[in-house]
């Protein structure tokens, strides 16, 4: 549910339920994103350093 | 036929013995998926829920895997946030293990909705006074956590290896992937918390009510504490499992003790608080609602005290004391005992939590209810271990999970990769 939804309301419940809920999706969002984008950067100008 | 995908410098079985293997598994498999389908179709009429049981064996097995699955987010935060290093030799397996359980989790959650087209509601219409609705956030985000540390894992198969951007996307997880094991336990902390919690608020149930700190009983933080403590006891469990039959040693000694002694003590200090817990319950909290502890062991023909002292003396105290000694750790058959016995332990706390909660009875009119399960439910409870099995074994099979495994297990260059 999103702030924009009819049923929302702006209580400490939906705040808290729905802060953190969006807080840690965003984190898994973002961390991805960089990775993603990261790997395609690294690929185009690859300078076979890469391990683990 | 398969040669090219095994990690390079592992022993792997032939194709058909593989194939073989797990096509037995999988018509246990398909077994469980046509009573899902059975259910899908037909209705949670195909189940034995009554009125005493709406949550039945499929929340206790929830539960189950749940804790057990617990492993993954606990050696996970042992790993990359207090950077224990010896333990990265097993927090692939542990990730896998952790992933196979929380899909578990989701898939049964998906059968006991009765309406699984309508499992989005919980995100879109959610009840934000409800701790299941904080539970099942928690579970998806995690579940996207354990894919998130798995998908490296995945990438550095031989062949995927060979892609360079697969190559580069797997590093960089890696580089981040503290990020996302701290996430994880922030996530584990609240879902495997609320999930005592709901047991702990139920006013109108004496026999799981607690008090508690502010709105968390202390169900709450026993359960995340026990997942903690009783999840590494199941990796251990499943790891050694897949070494016996495997023949293949496949962590090192230092590992496997190192992890028994962190769950050893995570388990001491857990039984000490649910015994002070359970000694308060029955002294206190049952009796200010009008019950003595006898009501709720006796006068039926299957809950009585034996429940409660194998689950806090044969399958708490014992696996912890074994744990936590040197000399007992280290004696492989004793650890063997020990882990078998934790997660036994952990299972029938949840069973009690879930199960012996419904049977109860409350009123004064009110009789013990027991329940036996449908075989619609027993097919779709075993059906996660079979997929469990599936999965281990090809993970396994393909991909490099044991960072010890060649040096444990040198393989000779004329007979590499069958």
């Amino acid at each position: 549910m999103f702030p924009f939804c009819f049923e929302w309301v702006w209580d400490m419940a939906h705040a808290i339920f729905f802060g953190g809920f969006w807080y840690a999706i965003s984190i898994l969002g973002a961390g991805m994103t960089y990775c993603i984008l990261k790997a395609a950067y690294d690929t185009m100008n690859d300078s076979g350093e890469s391990h683990h | 036929m398969d040669a090219a995908l095994i990690p390079e410098g592992a022993k792997r079985c032939s194709f058909p013995k593989f194939t073989i293997g797990i096509a037995i598994v999988g018509a246990i498999l398909l077994w469980g998926v046509f009573a899902m389908g059975l259910i899908w179709w037909k209705g949670l009429n195909q189940t034995n829920m009554n009125d005493y049981y709406g949550f039945a064996i499929w929340i206790w097995a929830d539960l189950a895997v749940i804790a057990v699955g617990g492993g993954a987010f606990f050696t996970g935060l042992l790993r990359y946030i207090f950077k224990i290093d010896e333990l990265k030799n097993i927090i692939n397996f542990a990730v896998i293990i952790g992933f196979i359980c929380y899909s578990s989790a989701l898939l049964i959650l998906a059968i006991d909705i009765g309406q699984p087209l309508r499992g989005w509601f919980i995100f879109w219409h959610a009840n934000v006074h409800s701790m299941l609705t904080e539970v099942a956030f928690c579970l998806s985000a995690y579940f996207a956590v354990l894919t998130i540390e798995f998908i490296p894992n995945i990438l550095e198969n031989r062949q995927a290896q060979k892609v360079p951007f697969f190559h580069h996307l797997a590093h960089n997880m890696h580089g981040v992937m503290a990020v996302f094991a701290a996430t994880g336990a922030f996530l584990s902390f609240f879902h495997q918390g609320s999930l005592g919690g709901v047991a702990g608020v139920m006013y109108g149930r004496p026999f799981a009510v607690r008090e508690g700190l502010l709105i968390w009983p202390w169900t709450f933080f026993l359960f995340t504490w026990s997942a903690a403590a009783f999840g590494p006891c199941f990796t251990l469990l499943v790891t050694r499992i897949t070494e016996a039959v495997t023949r293949k040693k496949l962590v090192k000694d230092n590992v496997v003790h190192l992890l028994a002694k962190i769950s050893g003590w995570m388990i001491v200090t857990y039984i000490v608080a649910k015994i002070i817990d359970t000694i308060y319950w029955a002294m206190v909290t049952a009796p200010s609602l009008g019950f003595t502890l006898s009501h709720f062991y006796t006068n039926n023909s299957f809950y009585g005290y034996w429940i409660l002292i194998t689950e806090i003396v044969l399958c708490g105290v014992i696996p912890g004391a074994i744990l936590i000694m040197k000399s007992t750790r280290e004696n492989s058959k004793l650890r063997l005992i020990a882990i078998i016995l934790g997660v036994i332990g952990v299972c029938l706390n949840r069973w009690v939590m879930v199960l012996q909660i419904m049977a109860v009875p409350v009123m004064s009119f009110d009789t013990w209810a027991l329940y036996f399960p449908s075989w619609q439910e027993i097919a779709t409870t075993i059906l996660p271990i079979a997929y469990g099995i599936i999965l281990i074994a090809l993970a396994y099979r393909y991909l490099p999970v044991f960072p010890q495994e060649q040096e444990l297990n040198p393989v000779e260059p004329a007979t590499e990769v069958e």
